[in-house]
C-alpha cells in the first residue's frame, strides 16, 4: 500500500500549479472479524477496505474528494487524477474560507509495527475451546491497519500496525455479565487463557440474585472501564477550544473559573506509548505530552490550526474535531487491594453504558450501570445490582466528591469499528466518589 | 452491473452450498457552513462487493473494494475457508432458505436530481440560512448542512436472485446556539439531522427554509430567558420529532430478534422482550399501533427488498397495544421460530446484514392538536430531541428535548428550557392516553442508528403523530 501512496504523492506534486496546495490522507485495513454468541460463531468474514481523501486549496477556497484506495496504481491514480480535475472545476464556485489551513512544514514520520496474529482459519479454534460451557458473546477483530498523510508542502507520514482485539462478555443464566477485552499485536494463547480465568472468577461473583437499589446518592467506586467512558465524554463537547468558544463545551464553567475539579484530577494527551498516529489531518505532529487539566484546573485545551486562526490562539497539534486521541488520567494513591475497604458501603461499578450529556453547560451526564456492578457493605461484596440510571455532573464526581484515584492505570482499548477498526485507547485509574446520584 | 456480477458469479471457483454477491456504489456530497463560513465541501465515492458463501450451514463473508475477478475470487475463497473452519461451531445451521430467490428493482421517488443545484448555489443557500438564524448578537453559533446520497445496490446469487435498488437520500441540519453568560441554549430544525428523507432537492423549498431558519434563531434566544422545566409528574405531550426517538429507542430496538437471540448482548444489549411475549405481551395502551413500513414514499428507510433479497411489506408489530411480531430477518426468524419482517440490512458493502428496523411508524389516531391538549389542566409539551440514553435491555430511559411549553388549562403558555423526562418502557407506553390525527403526523429519521459487531451506522425513518402521556416524571437542567 505504501508504495502506491508514495507514487500518488509524487505524481500529484508534479501536476500542481504554483497557486494550488493539496493534502492527501489515507485510511485502510485488512481485517478478520468473527462474531460470537453462546460460545458459538454467529458471523465470520474478512474486509479489505481503504479510502483516500484529496483536498485542494486555491485562492482561499477548499474542497475535498474521498475515493476508494485499492493499492492498485492504475485504479487509484485514475481516480485521484479525476478527482483533482473535479476539484479544480468546483473551487471557483465556493465562498472563501478565512480560516482554512494551508499545508506547511516539512515534517515526516514513519511508524510501522508488525505483529503476530492468528491465521483467519485458526481464530475460532483458538478462542472457543477456552469458553466451552460458558455463555460467551462478543467479537474478534484483527489484521493490519494503515494511515497516511502527505501534502504539497512536502510533509509525509505513514503509520501501520498489526493488531487484534477480542471484546467479549460472559453471562450468567439470569443475564448478569462480566465484560473483558484482550487486545494487542501478538496473540498469546497462555495470556488469553489467564484473562479468561480472571473473567470466570468474576462471573462466579455474579451468581447471587441481583439486589434492587432504590434511587438516591451512594458512595461509588468507578472501575477504570467506567472512568474511561466518562473521560470519553470530554471528546464530545469537552476539551475542544472551538466548543468552548461557541458555548458547546461542558467545561465552560471550569474555564471561566466558576467551578473547579479536584486537585487529584489530572488529564493529559499522552502519545508516549505510540499506539496511535501523532500526526493529524494537516500533517502536524502533536507534542508527546500535553497537559489539559492539572490539579483540577484547565491548563490547555485542544486547539486545531483552524481554531487557532479563528480564535487567535496557538495550535497544539489537535485534530480538526479537537477530540482526545490518546488520553491519560494520572493515577492517585489508592491501592487496588484497598478499594473495597475504602468504598466501605456503596456501589462498585465495573462498567457504564450509553452515556450522554443531560445538561451540557452544567457538565451533567446521564447513563446506565452495566456489567459486574455490585452492592458492597463494610468492604465486602454483597450482591450484584439491578441496572441503575445515573445523572450526575462531572464537577461533582471529578470535583468536590472525588475521594481518591487508584495508584495504577489500566489500558482500556478502543474497540470501535464504525467505518473501520479503531486504534489506541485510554489510560485511566479507578475512582472513588462520594454521593454519586442514581435516578431510576 | 447485474449481468457483470452474474458473469463473475459464474466464474467464481468456490465450493459452497450458496453464493451471493452484493455490490454497493455510494456517492455522497457533504456541504456545511458554520456562521456563514464554509466548513465542508466534500464528496465521496465508494464501491465494493460483499461476497457471501454458505458452507456446511455457516455463512462466511469476504468484502473488497476491488471489482477485479481475482480479488473477488480471493474474497470468496477466504470466506469459504472461514465458514468451513467455523461450521462446527455454528450458532445455528443455516440452510439456503434464508436466502430465497428474488428478482426485482426499486427506486426512490425524486423530482430534482442532485446535480440540479451547483456547489455554489448550495453554499449560497446554507450561508443565507446561517445569516437568517443569527437573529441577535446572543446567537454565538449557527450551523447549516446538506448531505446528498445516491446509493445503488445490485444483488445476485447462485439460486437466481437479481435485485437492483437505487436510493436518493437528502439529509439537512440547521441549528443555532445562543449564549448569555453561563446560560447556553441550542435550537435546531427538529433535532440533529432529523430531517432526512428519500428524494431530491425538491425537499428543500427555499422560501419555507428561511422561515424555519428564522424560527430556529428566535427560539434559541427565547430559551435563554425561559423558565427551567419543572420537576414533577405530569401530563407529557410529545411532538413527532421527539416521538421519533421514543419509538426508535423503546420500541424499535427492543423488538429486534437478534437482540432477543443474544447476538447484540456484548455491544448494543439485549431486550426486556422475551420470545413467549410475541402475540401476548401488552406493550402499551390500546391506542398504540406500530408498523414496520418500508412502503411509505419518501420515508428515509423505504425499500422493496432487504440486503438478503427478502421482499419487504407493511406489517403490524404492535396492534391495539399487543405485541404481534418482531424485527427479525429470515435468519433470525428461523433461529427463534417467531414471525419477523424483511429487515436484514447492512450499512454498506463492507458489513454483513443484520436485523434493522428500517421505517417504524406509530399510526395516527383521531384527535387534532387542540383536542389533544384541551383537557390538560397542567402539563408539558416537548419538541426536538437533544439527549438520549436507555439501558441495555431497553427498559429504563431518559430523554431530553430542546424546547418545551407549559400547558395550562388546555393552552400552551410559557416556554420552558432544559426539558427532560424519564420512565420505563412498559410504564411509559401504557400511559399513552391520546394520539393525534393525520394532521399532526410527521416523518423524521436518522442516518446514524448504531448497532452490530463490527459496528454499523444505518438509516432509519420514523413517522408519528403528536401523543399525550399521563403521569410522566419530567425535570429541568442544572446540577
Amino acid at each position: 500500500m505504501e508504495p502506491t501512496f508514495d507514487r500518488l504523492i509524487t505524481q500529484l506534486r508534479s501536476l500542481l500549479t504554483a497557486e494550488e496546495f493539496f493534502k492527501l490522507t489515507l485510511s485502510g485495513e485488512q481485517s478478520q472479524f468473527v462474531r460470537f454468541n453462546h460460545a458459538k460463531v454467529r458471523q465470520t468474514g474478512n474486509v479489505r477496505d481503504g479510502g483516500i481523501s484529496l483536498t485542494l486549496i486555491q485562492n482561499g477556497r477548499t474542497a475535498s474528494r474521498r475515493l476508494d484506495f485499492t493499492g492498485s496504481w492504475e485504479t487509484d491514480w485514475y481516480q485521484v487524477k479525476d478527482a483533482l480535475e473535479d476539484l479544480r472545476q468546483e473551487l471557483p464556485q465556493l465562498p472563501e474560507d478565512p480560516y482554512l489551513v494551508i499545508p506547511d512544514g516539512k515534517a515526516t514520520s514513519r511508524d510501522v509495527q508488525t505483529g503476530k496474529l492468528l491465521e483467519p482459519e485458526a481464530i475460532v479454534d483458538a478462542i472457543l475451546p477456552e469458553v466451552s460451557g460458558l455463555d460467551f458473546t462478543g467479537i474478534y477483530g484483527g489484521g493490519s491497519i494503515f494511515r497516511g498523510y502527505a501534502d504539497s508542502a512536502g510533509q509525509k507520514h505513514w503509520f501501520a500496525t498489526d493488531s487484534f482485539a477480542l471484546d467479549y462478555s460472559l453471562f450468567t443464566a439470569d443475564g448478569q455479565a462480566v465484560k473483558g477485552t484482550f487486545a494487542g499485536n501478538q496473540w498469546d494463547q497462555t495470556a488469553y487463557a489467564a484473562k479468561l480465568t480472571e473473567s470466570k472468577h468474576q462471573l462466579d461473583r455474579l451468581a447471587q440474585t441481583p439486589k434492587p437499589i432504590p434511587r438516591g446518592q451512594y458512595r461509588t467506586y468507578l472501575a477504570p472501564a467506567a472512568v474511561a467512558d466518562l473521560i470519553s465524554m470530554f471528546s464530545w463537547g469537552g476539551v475542544s477550544e472551538a466548543a468552548l468558544q461557541k458555548g458547546g463545551s461542558a467545561l465552560g464553567m471550569l474555564q471561566r473559573g466558576e467551578k473547579q475539579l479536584s486537585v487529584q484530577f489530572n488529564l493529559n494527551e499522552d502519545f508516549s506509548r505510540g499506539l496511535v498516529p501523532r500526526f493529524n489531518e494537516w500533517g502536524e505532529v502533536a507534542p508527546i505530552d500535553l497537559p489539559l487539566i492539572q490539579a483540577g484546573k484547565l491548563v490547555n485545551t485542544l486547539i486545531s490550526s483552524r481554531s487557532a486562526k479563528e480564535y487567535g490562539k496557538t495550535a497544539n497539534g489537535a485534530s480538526g474535531g479537537e477530540g482526545l486521541r490518546s488520553p491519560s488520567v494520572s493515577p492517585g494513591s489508592l491501592s487496588n487491594s484497598d478499594i473495597l475497604k475504602a468504598l466501605d458501603t456503596g456501589l462498585y461499578l465495573s462498567n457504564l453504558h450509553y452515556l450522554n450529556w443531560s445538561d451540557r453547560p452544567s457538565g451533567r451526564i446521564t447513563g446506565m450501570t452495566r456489567y459486574a456492578c455490585f452492592w458492597v457493605e463494610k468492604g465486602e461484596i454483597v450482591a450484584p445490582i439491578e441496572n441503575l440510571r445515573f445523572d450526575e455532573t462531572l464537577y461533582r464526581f471529578f470535583g468536590e466528591n472525588l475521594l481518591a484515584l487508584t495508584d495504577t492505570q489500566e489500558f482500556i482499548p478502543e474497540v470501535g469499528t464504525y467505518g473501520g477498526r479503531s486504534v489506541g485507547g485510554l489510560w485511566v485509574p479507578g475512582a472513588l466518589v462520594e454521593g454519586f446520584t442514581y435516578t431510576l | 452491473m447485474i449481468s457483470e456480477l452474474q458473469q463473475i458469479l459464474d466464474r467464481l471457483d468456490v465450493s459452497a452450498d450458496w453464493v451471493g454477491l452484493r455490490t454497493v456504489k455510494e456517492t455522497v456530497s457533504h456541504r456545511g457552513m458554520q456562521d456563514g463560513i464554509p466548513r465542508s465541501n466534500s464528496k465521496s465515492a465508494s464501491q465494493g462487493v460483499m461476497v457471501e458463501v454458505l458452507v456446511n450451514g455457516q455463512i462466511g463473508y469476504g468484502a473488497t473494494n476491488s471489482l477485479q475477478l481475482e480479488d473477488l475470487q480471493a474474497a470468496a475463497k477466504a470466506a469459504a475457508a472461514q465458514a468451513k473452519a467455523a461450521s462446527q461451531w455454528a450458532v445455528y445451521p443455516m440452510g439456503a432458505t434464508v436466502r430465497p430467490k428474488v428478482v426485482g428493482q426499486y427506486s426512490s421517488p425524486y423530482v430534482k436530481p442532485f446535480d440540479a443545484l451547483s456547489a455554489g448555489e448550495i453554499n449560497q443557500i446554507l450561508a443565507q440560512a446561517c445569516q437568517t438564524m443569527k437573529v441577535s448578537e446572543a446567537i454565538v453559533q449557527t450551523r447549516a448542512m446538506a448531505v446528498t446520497n445516491e446509493t445503488e445496490s445490485w444483488f445476485v446469487s447462485s439460486n437466481g436472485s437479481e435485485v437492483y435498488q437505487k436510493f436518493m437520500l437528502l439529509e439537512t441540519h440547521f441549528g443555532a446556539t445562543a449564549q448569555e453568560g453561563s446560560v447556553v441554549q441550542q435550537r435546531s430544525d427538529n433535532g440533529y439531522l432529523a430531517r432526512c428523507y428519500q428524494g431530491g432537492w425538491e425537499l428543500l423549498p427555499i422560501d419555507s427554509l428561511q422561515a424555519r431558519a428564522y424560527q430556529i434563531g428566535a427560539q434559541a434566544i427565547e430559551l435563554l430567558t425561559a423558565e427551567e422545566c419543572p420537576t414533577t409528574k405530569t401530563m407529557l405531550v410529545l411532538a413527532p420529532d421527539q416521538m421519533m426517538l421514543q419509538i426508535h429507542e423503546s420500541v424499535g430496538h427492543p423488538l429486534e430478534l437478534d437482540r432477543i437471540l443474544g447476538d447484540e448482548r456484548n455491544y448494543a444489549g439485549g431486550s426486556f422482550v422475551k420470545p413467549p411475549d410475541f402475540g401476548k405481551l401488552s406493550y402499551g395502551s390500546k391506542l398504540m399501533n406500530i408498523t414496520f413500513n418500508p412502503t411509505v414514499p419518501g420515508e428515509f428507510a423505504s425499500y422493496d427488498f432487504d440486503d438478503t433479497g427478502a421482499p419487504a411489506k407493511k406489517e403490524f408489530l404492535i396492534q391495539d397495544g399487543i405485541l404481534q411480531r418482531g424485527l427479525g430477518s429470515l435468519e433470525s426468524q428461523a433461529r427463534l421460530g417467531v414471525d419477523g419482517v424483511a429487515c436484514a440490512r447492512a450499512s454498506s458493502w463492507n458489513r454483513p446484514p443484520i436485523d434493522r428496523m428500517a421505517n417504524l411508524n406509530l399510526e395516527a389516531g383521531t384527535d387534532s392538536f387542540p383536542d389533544l391538549i384541551q383537557d390538560i389542566e397542567s402539563g408539558v409539551y416537548m419538541e426536538s430531541n437533544r439527549s438520549w440514553s436507555i439501558d441495555d435491555q431497553r427498559y429504563k430511559f431518559q430523554f431530553g428535548c430542546e424546547y418545551a411549553r407549559l400547558i395550562e388549562n388546555g393552552q400552551l403558555t410559557k416556554t420552558l428550557r432544559n426539558p427532560n423526562y424519564r420512565a420505563t418502557t412498559p410504564e411509559f407506553w401504557h400511559s399513552l392516553v391520546k394520539i393525534g390525527d393525520e394532521s399532526t403526523w410527521q416523518i423524521y429519521g436518522t442516518p446514524m442508528c448504531g448497532k452490530g459487531e463490527p459496528n454499523q451506522a444505518i438509516r432509519v425513518g420514523h413517522g408519528s403523530p403528536i401523543c399525550v402521556f399521563k403521569d410522566v416524571e419530567v425535570f429541568g437542567g442544572g446540577a
